[in-house]
């Protein structure tokens, strides 16, 4: 079955490479993206069917895997590891190529192809990586007896689910690359060029949301004690794409819809797709301390560089000779929708730069031999501001008309968001005004918008109201209540440490917390001494039940909050 | 139309070329101002004998746990302990919930700033404990010198 699956890998990356070879030769190209994704499918069952069956024969299987693991994490360690994450990458990789040479109709046959062939010249250098570097199908002779297990702190559900979605959604990205760069090969950056690439963009958004979500989520009830956001730089690689993507997402609309932004939007694929890049780089090259860094291998680093290098550099290459053949859009006034699409992409790319810097200056500063840490606090301190100016900008700027607009018009709108996010201020300085001057704008930002999101359907009949409009309006509603929590978090968290013996209780933010007892617990492959809280508040009374968890493949200790 | 409208198309790329480059800029000074002020510097007990920082400015530190020398105070959440490398040592003090792999003997990375009187505030510990891991910053320290020079003594 392993040799099977290698065999397979190695067929498709045959076919990427015919695939890649040129242009014109479009009859070949679509046939073989297809086939390429189809061999890479089963290529990757043959990896899941491994896991399942608990094939010790296999290398991977045998590190990470245990015969006695519950069968949902023996089918999620097929990703929660080094080789079979890039097989799965490459996977989605060759799956969306397959879906573009089916679905996509609309867009001129010479874009397509030459689409098509960036794409297979991706799928080729991840190929070369993963069969010269990253074998998932290795052998081991002779086969041990039980395997070595999976990290217990990835046997969880959350983040079962936390790499798959990340991977759509660098993938995505990669798609959206893949047609810019097709686009200025025949320079037709246009309109048509931004709808077959949209759709792209939106998916690689949804699935990098959901993954950060999930990972954050994750981290919240597993990790952290509470903690959600560490500034850790491997959520900062996750980070990196989904800002690139966000304001991708934005420009591209405005070039599929007033056909301006040519050139901009191009560039923002461009770094969007960098920045997945890099964010590989950083993750599995293990050349920043973070806790994620699984895979610390200076060979398989320089790999992932020179791809990226190649790429990238390529692309931008690429970018700068023919960019000049691409004719300017349509202009626009400065107070006007596109304006303030410009205005969220500028301010967002402002963000994206101060996250890489952070993220890289441990590096930068490791070249002039210092060792540096960046931490939340830099984080925190510069990133806030442009984002409260991002907030801003968001509570006016879909209510702006397309090409031009009047102030006067759009400020008759502003006056509940106004009133909201004044009454939301003055309520959280009563609740507690040492929170700070920022958590108080963030709180009155966020509640205007959260007001101001709903505007874009006022006068409409809502059974006639698009789609897009009702996924804008809920995008915003969301960055509403997440801002709101993200402050209110930061402000009015209290967090207290005591020591408790059995039958103490101690008191904080008006709860009672009693220790009632502890006891021991058995799971599947761990034994767990969990404590029985009582909590109440105002007559209500719940229970909560932390535990040290101790996993017995392989032997690590765990301790988990109450959830 | 009025006259500020008439842009010519190639003037408004160029506009929205400036913007961009702008946008880069402020991005920059932010960073460079902000790294400035938050970077904290990675030192070692040796490195700090040679070069003391300010007081209350964030730094990052990195060593063995000192054999015999956790010590938790009355209110069961304060831990103290002596971090060491191969030539000197510094005492630590922590009020929070120490890691699971945080035992003496390994080695242990912590954020937080020294006091007045050469302790070591830790705000956050970072530990692990296991033969493929030894913190980045402690990679080219060697760890197991460090243990013996002292640790071999005291026990």
């Amino acid at each position: 079955m392993a040799g099977c699956g290698h065999g397979i890998a190695a067929i498709g990356r045959r076919v990427a490479a015919l695939a890649g070879k040129g242009t014109e030769l479009s009859v070949v190209v679509t046939p073989a993206a297809i086939a390429q994704g189809a061999l890479c499918l089963i290529s990757f069952a043959a990896l899941v069917y491994l896991f399942a069956v608990t094939d010790l024969s296999v290398l991977l299987v045998a590190n990470n895997s245990h015969i006695d693991k519950p069968l949902i994490f023996k089918l999620a360690g097929t990703w929660g590891n080094h080789e079979g994450s890039m097989l799965l990458w490459v996977t989605v990789l060759t799956f969306s190529g397959a879906a573009i040479a089916l679905l996509e109709k609309r867009l001129d046959r010479r874009t397509i192809a030459a689409t098509l062939m960036v794409q297979a010249l991706l799928a080729l250098g991840f190929f070369a990586f993963l069969l010269f570097s990253s074998n998932p199908f290795e052998r081991l002779v002779p086969a041990p007896q039980s395997g070595a297990g999976l990290n217990p702190l990835l046997q969880d559900i959350g983040l079962a689910f936390h790499p798959p979605t990340l991977y759509f959604g660098y993938v995505g990205l990669s798609v959206a690359f893949s047609f810019a760069v097709g686009a200025l090969l025949t320079g037709k950056v246009g309109p048509a060029f931004a709808r077959a690439m949209r759709p792209w963009v939106l998916l690689a958004w949804i699935f990098l949301t959901i993954g950060i979500t999930a990972g954050s989520y994750w981290a919240y009830y597993e990790l952290g004690w509470g903690g959600w956001w560490f500034w850790d730089p491997v959520e900062n690689a996750s980070l990196l794409p989904w800002l690139a993507a966000t304001a991708l997402l934005h420009s591209v609309s405005v070039l599929a819809t007033r056909d301006a932004l040519r050139a901009w939007t191009v560039m923002l694929a461009l770094v969007a797709f960098a920045m997945s890049m890099a964010g590989t780089f950083l993750v599995r090259s293990g050349i920043l301390t973070s806790v994620h860094a699984f895979a610390v291998d200076p060979q398989r680093g320089a790999f992932i560089l020179a791809l990226l290098l190649f790429y990238v550099g390529g692309a931008f290459t690429l970018f700068a000779l023919r960019i000049g053949t691409v004719a300017q859009g349509k202009t626009f006034r400065l107070l006007s929708r596109e304006g303030a699409i410009v205005g969220n992409n500028i301010l967002l790319s402002t963000i994206l730069g101060i996250v890489l810097i952070g993220t890289l200056y441990p590096l930068l500063a490791e070249m002039f031999g210092d060792k540096v840490s960046v931490g939340p606090p830099y984080f925190n301190k510069a990133t806030v501001p442009i984002a409260l100016l991002l907030m801003l900008l968001l509570v006016f700027g879909p209510m702006l008309r397309w090409r031009r607009d009047e102030a006067g018009r759009v400020s008759r709108y502003m006056i509940a968001p106004v009133v909201a996010g004044l009454v939301a201020m003055l309520i959280a300085y009563l609740v507690g005004s040492a929170a700070g001057l920022f958590v108080l704008l963030s709180i009155g930002l966020a509640a205007a918008l959260a007001v101001a999101s709903f505007l874009p359907l006022f006068g409409r009949r809502l059974s006639r109201t698009p789609l897009t409009i009702w996924g804008m309006v809920i995008a915003h509603f969301g960055l509403a209540v997440t801002v709101l929590g993200m402050a209110s978090e930061a402000g009015y968290s209290s967090e207290r440490l005591a020591a408790m013996a059995t039958g103490d209780s101690e008191t904080v933010a008006g709860w009672t917390v009693k220790l009632k007892e502890v006891g021991p617990v058995v799971g599947d492959n761990w034994v767990a001494m969990e404590g029985l809280f009582e909590v109440s508040r105002n007559g209500k009374t719940d229970e909560m039940k932390p535990q040290s968890r101790t996993f017995f493949s392989p032997e690590q200790q765990r301790r988990r909050p109450p959830c | 139309m009025n006259g500020k409208t008439a842009l010519k198309p190639k003037h408004q790329r160029l506009l929205l070329a400036l913007l961009a480059l702008a946008a880069l800029i402020v991005a920059g000074l932010l960073a460079a101002r902000a790294l400035s002020e938050e970077a904290s510097f990675f030192y070692t007990p040796s490195t700090l004998v040679k070069e003391k920082p300010a007081p209350g400015k964030a730094i990052r530190i990195g060593g063995m746990v000192k054999k015999g020398s956790i010590q938790r105070d009355a209110d069961g959440v304060t831990v103290r302990f002596t971090v060491q490398d191969k030539d000197a040592s510094l005492a630590v003090r922590y009020t929070g919930i120490t890691p699971d792999l945080f035992v003496e003997g390994s080695g242990v990375v912590a954020d937080g700033r020294l006091l007045s009187d050469g302790t070591f505030m830790a705000d956050s510990l970072l530990a692990k404990h296991d033969e493929n891991y030894v913190p980045r910053e402690l990679a080219d320290t060697d760890m197991n010198a460090a243990q013996h020079s002292q640790d071999s003594l005291v026990q």
